[in-house]
């Protein structure tokens, strides 16, 4: 099921980009095309934040990777690099596990 | 300093920069590697996802589901509508680049934020072809080597919750996340897709309330920028 699973994504992201590339410009290039551009990366990213951090299951916990989570948002804030944001809420996590 | 004082990219400093961005970018495999073997897939897997999908927002997508126990096709889906935005740029991109043939198949590969991004600041197509094929070409070779280090990594690991590598997907998508809320819409879209997800975690089977809650913070989104 996985690798089905990965293979559907490797066609179908790969014609994704390659559509871009081949069509004329002016069949989707407008502005309802790119408002829904814009906005899916936002709410699907925001949806796995949010299942990622509190889910297990179908349950909902609060655990050591909301501390993880917090340490991240900070990192941000303070313009640290991906590495660092990731790193540190991992670090946060295994910390408060001890 | 006003734009037109600025010294004029030369190919020089576009390659160089366009490796800049293929480092730093590239490097973050090695947490896209270990935190793949951590959801539960295999280092071949992780690897072949890394070579054939090439963007990362839809891998972590897809190896976020899994992790969370639901249904891989799922997983797949949310990739691909992350995929979707790789459409929009290479409209952007195809007059700038003018490949047709081989070459346009072998380019699309290499369409990401990154090359996208560094190829459309560029004063003419010649560096902009310039910008996207080294930032693509780069960050390409990094983001493989650096998936297979992680992942071997990430394996040898052991127990990956004992690492907070659980911790550490939240962390990835929140990163990936930060530089689109820009704007009020954005933002608002972002609340309320994360509010809908858990309201939705206790009663969908795993992987469905990312796509749904997703899908209707795109729709309301929409609305409200209308009104």
């Amino acid at each position: 099921m996985i690798w089905t699973a990965v293979l559907v994504t490797a066609a179908g992201c790969y014609l994704l980009k390659l559509l871009g590339l081949s069509v004329p410009g002016r069949i989707l290039d407008h502005p309802f095309v790119r408002r829904v551009a814009d906005l899916i990366p936002v709410a699907l990213l925001a949806a796995l934040v949010a299942v990622q951090v509190f889910a297990d299951e179908t349950a909902l916990r609060f655990d050591a990777r909301l501390a993880g989570l917090a340490v991240a948002g900070v990192a941000l804030l303070l313009r640290a690099p991906f590495l660092v944001v990731v790193f540190a809420a991992a670090l946060t996590a295994a910390l408060l596990r001890l | 300093m006003p734009a037109d004082e600025r010294p004029r990219p030369t190919r020089r400093s576009v390659v160089r920069d366009s490796i800049g961005v293929g480092v730093a970018t590239g490097a973050y495999g090695v947490s896209f590697g270990a935190i793949s073997v951590a959801s539960g897939l295999s280092v071949l897997q992780t690897c072949a996802l890394s070579l054939l999908v090439f963007t990362g927002a839809s891998q972590f997508a897809l190896v976020g589901v899994v992790a969370s126990g639901g249904n891989p096709i799922t997983g797949a889906v949310s990739a691909l509508l992350l995929g979707s935005r790789n459409t929009l740029y290479g409209l952007r991109l195809a007059p700038l680049l003018g490949f047709t043939g081989w070459r346009r198949a072998t380019a699309a590969h290499l369409i990401i934020d990154e090359s996208t991004a560094m190829s459309v600041v560029q004063p003419d197509p010649e560096l902009a072809r310039v910008g996207f094929l080294v930032t693509g070409g780069s960050v390409f070779v990094l983001w493989n080597a650096a998936t297979f280090a992680g992942a071997v990594g990430g394996e040898a690991l052991g127990d990956p919750r004992a690492y907070g590598l659980d911790a550490a997907v939240g962390a990835a998508f929140l990163g990936l996340l930060w530089p689109r809320l820009s704007g009020r819409t954005e933002r608002l879209a972002a609340l309320f897709a994360a509010l809908l997800a858990l309201g939705l975690v206790p009663l969908t089977t795993p992987g469905v309330p990312v796509l749904a809650a997703g899908l209707v913070a795109v729709a309301l989104g929409l609305r409200w920028r209308r009104s």
